[in-house]
């Protein structure tokens, strides 16, 4: 037997965060952006044995030094993307905002360290949503096109062939295909 | 800056290709080892050697002696330690089956050799753009499928 689930990523981390963090009897609250507020710390026995379980799922404790402006602005933008409410708002006014820097250093730290800039970036993130929507929902291009906040069909689906090299159609054609091929690579 | 080398491989049986390539390669603003091999079984077997360091990314073409590219990328994909790698299909064909064919091999990006240098070198510098960012970012790795 063969069948396919459809699963929300964000929600799965955070529940897969929480069976964890019960297990060492902290009192934790989960905010946004990733991150992880524990009342009093854990010892370092403690972490280390949370990294080593968390790992296992593609999960890791970043250090301080770690978390890199970069991964900020790439979280508050996944943020910025998911949030109905938040669409109305311009991206460089809420990066600023949210992050404390000016617009111009967030976008010359970003380009500087990731080959592209904010706006492309988030170009790219919007097609990879679009792509998920298309291979894992029901919405139409139209549902998919107002949730991303394009301004029509025609502006998602020139972004996306623009950016994709393949039209919103052959790629859900492809993947549908492809679906069926991993199942079943004799066919 | 991340100064991270990539480590980038060709598989292409046609030495002019090569030659174009490395020099394409060498010019862009992203640090690159580069590796080349002149058809598709001595990319396997490099591939398969114990203890190597394997590439992010492995640009193939598809029509090649010995072992085509299509032949390679089922071999990857079916192999429990190469099936997450990148591979860009290097050819020159643009027919649809060949494109259809590689995609729904497992191939993330097709891209048409193009005619001159310059175009040869933008086009370069996207795929690595694209990897790197699939590589850096929460981006879904099922549905990474780009035509160039």
């Amino acid at each position: 037997m063969t069948f396919f689930v459809k699963y929300d990523f964000d929600l799965a981390c955070k529940t897969l965060l929480r069976e964890h963090l019960d297990a060492f009897d902290v009192s934790y609250s989960l905010g946004s952006l990733g991150e992880v507020k524990i009342k009093g710390g854990l010892s370092e026995e403690q972490r280390n044995s949370l990294a080593t379980s968390l790992k296992r799922y593609g999960i890791e404790i970043l250090d301080g030094q770690k978390i890199t402006l970069v991964e900020r602005i790439k979280n508050a933008i996944d943020e910025l993307l998911k949030d109905k409410d938040l669409k109305s708002i311009k991206v460089s006014t809420y990066l600023s905002d949210t992050l404390h820097y000016s617009y111009a250093h967030l976008s010359s730290v970003f380009s500087e360290s990731t080959y592209t800039s904010i706006e492309n970036y988030i170009i790219l993130r919007k097609v990879d949503l679009a792509k998920e929507l298309i291979c894992n929902t029901d919405l139409t291009l139209t549902e998919i096109a107002f949730r991303l906040n394009y301004s029509s069909v025609a502006h998602l689906s020139g972004q996306f062939k623009k950016t994709t090299g393949l039209t919103p159609s052959s790629f859900q054609r492809i993947m549908s295909k492809k679906i069926k091929h991993t199942v079943n690579p004799k066919t | 800056m991340d100064t991270q080398l990539l480590n980038i491989a060709l598989a292409d049986d046609d030495e002019d290709d090569r030659m174009l390539f490395s020099e394409a390669i060498d010019e862009i603003g992203i640090r690159t080892k580069l590796s080349l091999f002149k058809h598709g079984q001595e990319l396997m077997d490099y591939l398969t050697l114990p203890n190597i360091v394997l590439p992010n990314l492995i640009f193939l073409d598809l029509n090649m002696p010995i072992k085509n590219g299509l032949q390679c990328l089922k071999e990857i994909r079916e192999n429990p330690d190469l099936k997450d790698l990148c591979i860009a299909i290097y050819s020159t064909s643009s027919s649809e089956k060949d494109v259809e064919e590689t995609f729904l091999n497992g191939a993330n990006i097709y891209l048409n050799k193009p005619n001159n240098f310059v175009k040869l070198q933008a086009s370069v510098e996207r795929v690595l753009q694209l990897n790197w960012q699939y590589h850096t970012s929460n981006l879904n790795k099922d549905t990474f499928l780009f035509r160039i």
